[in-house]
């Protein structure tokens, strides 16, 4: 293979960070084979956010700037990608795996009629070919994927690629590449966004993060959770059945098919462990896990476990980081 | 209005981690005593149609499963719960297709059913994890698709969809027909099937379309629709050692957790 487009979908925003991760991880499969990275970065007002990208990896810019992708709008992001992708000639397109990059996916890789992988967390390049590794059955197995068409797309998971170290000296090619996008013929309309209620840090940037889960029983303990928090300096997540509950807004959800994580330091309180929620901490250095059962798979994946009800512990806890604190 | 919400049997995904197996040669779960479900987001799609159904009288609810004679349990909670009709597509020429066969069978279900006004998925299937199959049906039926959708409201034929976006919700405004992938929260939480409708559910018509009854030549599925094909399935191994923290009361325990996160330089 000769070429890999990484994709930046920045809205008009900052770039997302997973570009650079992308950058990382298509620069890897490129050097196996002796290709080229190209990056297309798609949004309104682009001009002064690529001046770092050669340096981490890229070897062409292709710039798609346009008022209309100033909102995530799958449409007019298709048409930008679609341009994007002709203009590269690329054989293999790597996505972010947020909700931006989630969505589109399928509708490039069905205009491109390309072979798809989603949430892909590691791209195995060799003579072969490139293999595709994706965590399956709720994060309990993997698999590894062969795409058979020429073109393939693939959505990365946030944090599963490595960015390179940037190299000042390298240069890239940039080129803007016009998209064809008419609001007219945009079959939904993006009405209304509204942020999540973060008071504070937002859960994946986090570097400590506070979660609870089933075994808290109720709403009421996540106050408690709150505060600890608070004072650690983090956010608080929680697991799917506490968000099932309706005891924390979905927002917090970390796992699989929530919030994908990696912070510092990661506190699991009354959390079981379902596979479909350790496969969003996978990326925490230091997991400390508080369950009454001392069979919880938690305690598999966690480095420091306390076997005891969260009622006896938590409070204790708060003084005490609460004295630290003072 | 006509709903279609297409369903997925799957092994039940809340079996432990540490009983789960897979069968490296056959490039599947090994199903043990585990039980088969209705995928967890699709239940969560279903509850999502049941719910515009019940809010808008007149509107007809379809369930639509790809899968073998097994699958008609999950039809049959369907039914219990409040659909319609149930379609269920099975044949050996459908066996092993990747997201893009699967949408094209589901797709050429809803042409045959006469359209739908919404079509329902959950936002991805709780074995392969793909997410793809929806997105790729709604290409196929040339209709919109929203995906991580979380509400739905009805207007008269325009349609507002709360999605989860990036730091946020979107709040998506269409017009039918409309194709949408669901995600979970506190509002889709399926229902419980009464026992009365359970035994009702045993009585009532199945469907069942080959892919000849579906107009679709297994030669045409072949090539196109096993794209991307799994090579290795593998359990990873996660074993790490756990220190506990042992102490007389809750108390000695917060103490001694607090002590060692400042060895670490965590506090």
């Amino acid at each position: 293979m000769a070429k890999v487009l990484a994709f930046a979908l920045t809205g008009s925003g900052p770039l997302p960070q997973s570009t650079y991760e992308l950058l990382g991880g298509a620069r890897a499969v490129a050097d196996a084979a002796g290709g080229q990275v190209h990056l297309a970065v798609l949004g309104a007002g682009v001009a002064g956010k690529i001046g770092d990208l050669a340096a981490h990896g890229a070897d062409r810019i292709l710039v798609v700037d346009s008022e209309h992708l100033a909102v995530y709008h799958p449409d007019a992001y298709l048409a930008a990608a679609r341009a994007a992708a002709e203009a590269s000639g690329a054989d293999v397109l790597l996505l972010p795996g947020d909700t931006r990059g989630r969505d589109l996916e399928p509708r490039l890789g069905y205009h491109l009629r390309a072979g798809i992988v989603t949430d892909c967390v590691a791209l195995e390049a060799s003579p072969d070919g490139l293999r595709f590794v994706k965590p399956v059955y709720g994060g309990k197995a993997m698999a590894r994927i062969t795409v058979r068409t020429d073109r393939k797309v693939a959505a990365m998971r946030q944090r599963s690629l490595d960015p390179r170290a940037p190299d000042p000296s390298r240069r890239a090619e940039v080129l803007n590449v016009e998209a064809a996008i008419d609001p007219s013929t945009f079959r939904t309309q993006v009405v209304d966004h509204i942020s999540e209620e973060t008071t504070g840090i937002r859960l994946e940037d986090a570097p400590v993060v506070v979660s609870g889960g089933r075994g808290l029983g109720g709403p009421e303990p996540f106050k408690q959770l709150e505060e600890l928090a608070r004072l650690l300096g983090g956010a608080v997540g929680a697991s799917r059945a506490a968000v099932d509950a309706g005891w924390v807004p979905p927002s917090c959800q970390v796992g699989q098919t929530g919030k994908v994580i990696g912070p510092d330091l990661y506190l699991a309180i009354g959390i079981s462990g379902a596979s479909q929620h350790l496969a969003g901490i996978t990326g925490a250095k230091t997991i400390v896990a508080i369950n009454k059962d001392e069979q919880a798979p938690i305690f598999g994946v966690a480095h420091i476990g306390v076997v005891a009800d969260y009622r006896e512990v938590l409070p204790h806890l708060l003084e005490e980081v609460r004295a630290a604190r003072a | 209005m006509h709903i279609v919400v297409c369903i997925k049997q799957i092994l039940d995904p809340e079996i432990p981690p540490a009983r789960f197996q897979v069968d490296p040669s056959a490039r599947q779960a090994v199903r043990g005593s585990a039980g088969l479900v209705i995928s967890p987001f699709d239940e969560n799609a279903l509850e999502l149609g049941l719910q515009l159904k019940e809010k808008h009288p007149g509107t007809r609810l379809t369930a639509v499963t790809m899968g073998d004679e097994e699958a008609v349990e999950a039809l049959r909670k369907a039914l219990a719960l409040g659909a319609d009709q149930v379609v269920l597509a099975a044949d050996p020429a459908f066996n092993g297709l990747d997201s893009y066969g699967t949408a094209r069978v589901l797709a050429r279900c809803i042409e045959k059913l006469g359209g739908a006004d919404l079509v329902l998925f959950g936002r991805q299937a709780g074995d392969w994890d793909h997410g793809l199959v929806g997105s790729l049906a709604a290409e196929e039926l040339a209709i919109p698709c929203v995906t991580l959708v979380r509400e739905i409201q009805m207007d008269g034929d325009g349609v507002r969809l709360v999605r989860e976006g990036e730091g946020g919700v979107d709040v998506i405004a269409g017009r039918l027909p409309l194709a949408a992938t669901v995600t979970n929260a506190d509002s889709n939480q399926i229902r419980f099937p009464k026992v009365r409708d359970m035994m009702l559910a045993r009585g009532k018509p199945i469907t069942r379309w080959s892919a000849q009854d579906l107009g679709l030549d297994p030669a045409d599925l072949e090539p196109t629709a096993r794209a991307a094909e799994i090579d290795e399935l593998f359990v990873p191994d996660r074993t790490s050692s756990c220190q506990f923290i042992d102490g007389e009361d809750g108390a000695e325990k917060a103490r001694k957790l607090v002590q060692k996160l400042r060895e670490l330089k965590l506090l």
